[in-house]
């Protein structure tokens, strides 16, 4: 079982995460995820910019570094897809996809970024939440 | 069968050279390569380049006095000897045993040989000078050496290109490596190459240095930028014409 901890999210408040194998059974906050805000937060630039590497449905411009975001709903639990948003590195140490959630073991970020995760814990739950109905394989 | 013996351990030796290289000599593509038919022809085109103005303009200042010496550089270096001089930097400055790029090498002429002020990065002047420098190497091929006092440099300079860095967490080589030909969002991601540089670039509606492009690719990444010139870079830009040797000089480069 690996045991991890963000110092601070985007909140203020430090919120602990614990992987157990490939995914993160507890959502990282009370409130559950909220789909809609989660998909405006996976397209929008100054958000998730997820389009820079996947595509994703509904979204006619993104990049092909990585797999398509459609299905992956049905091929990942919520639990799964929690941790790769957090922290794809957790899953496959090489994995370019930025870690969402995590503060440590970063080198020379920008000062304005510093000690702040990419996400809040909470647009990572929306996101989830957007990504688990994505069932559709297209 | 000393012989014999002897050619099997250079050919391993070959085939490890080979093998730290991420992008085999056959592979190596500019990053015009990778623009727009559109942008290839204006890059093509002496008469339409804009970069072409900074060519221009560096011309006149090569032959124009400055300084407390008031010498110009064409005082002391016959024109047509600079052929080739670009593709060798960033190079080790004999008298001082430092790391130069081009740019350095204009400031220390013009600080030690003429007595003048040395050129601000990015101002019209040193991009002017810098690219009518690698316009003299238009198509030689990029042969920076790491041999001697610049291995510990290109060393330096290897570690900085695979840091992983920035909010983003990205290293260089995790774009410029494992995904050029690949699109993040819209642009196609080259193999990152300096063989174009300095550049006229769209986004900038101007000219800027390798400096300024590495510095856009590390703001993208949200990692913190140095101060122009810093050792860091100037080793980074080691490892880069590395990683190019072989590739032509197409000074000025025109980017999206
Ligand atoms: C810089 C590139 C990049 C960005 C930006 C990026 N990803 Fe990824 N992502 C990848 C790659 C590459 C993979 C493939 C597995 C790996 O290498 O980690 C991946 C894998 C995934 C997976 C697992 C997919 C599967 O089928 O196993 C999910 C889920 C995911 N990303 C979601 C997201 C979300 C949501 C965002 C934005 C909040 C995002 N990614 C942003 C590159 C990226
Ligand atoms: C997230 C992806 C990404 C990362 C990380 C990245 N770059 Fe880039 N880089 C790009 C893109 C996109 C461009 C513009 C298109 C092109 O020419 O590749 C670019 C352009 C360049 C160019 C100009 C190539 C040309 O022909 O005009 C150089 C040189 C370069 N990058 C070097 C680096 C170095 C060195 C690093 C690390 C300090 C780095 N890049 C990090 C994406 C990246």
């Amino acid at each position: 079982m690996l045991f991890a901890c963000s110092q601070v999210c985007a909140q203020g408040e430090p919120v602990r995460f614990e992987a157990v194998g490939d995914a993160i059974p507890r959502a990282l906050t009370a409130e559950p995820g909220d789909a809609a805000r989660g998909r405006s937060i996976v397209v929008n630039r100054d958000a998730g910019a997820c389009t820079l590497c996947h595509a994703v449905p509904g979204e006619k411009t993104s990049g092909n570094i990585a797999p398509t975001l459609a299905g992956v709903g049905a091929r990942l639990s919520p639990a799964q897809l929690r941790l790769r948003v957090a922290d794809s590195t957790r899953v496959n140490p090489e994995s370019p996809m930025p870690a969402y959630y995590r503060t440590e073991g970063l080198n020379q970020v920008a000062a304005a970024f510093r000690g702040k995760p990419l996400l809040s814990a909470q647009q990572v739950e929306d996101v989830v939440a957007w990504l688990a109905s994505l069932k559709e394989p297209q | 069968m000393r012989r014999l013996a002897l050619a099997a351990v250079a050919l391993a030796a070959g085939v490890a050279l080979a093998q730290e290289r991420a992008i085999a000599p056959g592979e190596l593509k500019s990053g015009s390569a990778f623009l727009g038919s559109d942008l290839r022809a204006l890059q093509n085109d002496d008469f339409a380049n804009p970069g072409m103005l900074w060519v221009e303009r560096g011309e006149k200042l090569w032959r124009e006095p400055a300084g407390k010496e008031n010498l110009a550089c064409a005082g002391c270096h016959k024109d047509t000897s600079m052929r080739g001089v670009a593709a060798s930097y960033p190079k080790i400055d004999k008298a001082s045993g430092k790391l130069l790029n081009l740019e350095g090498r204009i400031n220390l002429c013009r600080t030690e040989r003429i007595g003048a002020e040395p050129l601000r990065y990015e101002s019209e002047d040193l991009l002017a000078l810098t690219a009518y420098l690698a316009r003299q190497s238009l198509g030689a091929p990029i042969a920076a050496s790491i041999a001697g006092a610049a291995r510990a440099h290109f060393e330096a300079g290897r570690a900085s290109y695979h840091l992983r860095r920035g909010q983003m967490n990205l290293s260089c080589a995790h774009c410029h490596d494992a995904q050029w030909g690949k699109r993040l969002l819209s642009e196609t991601i080259s193999q990152g190459h300096p063989n174009a540089y300095p550049a006229y670039r769209m986004e900038w509606q101007t000219m800027g240095s390798l400096e300024r492009r590495l510095r856009a690719c590390l703001s993208g990444i949200r990692a913190e930028m140095l101060p122009y010139g810093s050792q860091e870079y100037l080793d980074l830009e080691l490892y880069l014409a590395w990683r190019a040797q072989g590739l032509p000089i197409e000074t000025p480069g025109v980017r999206r």
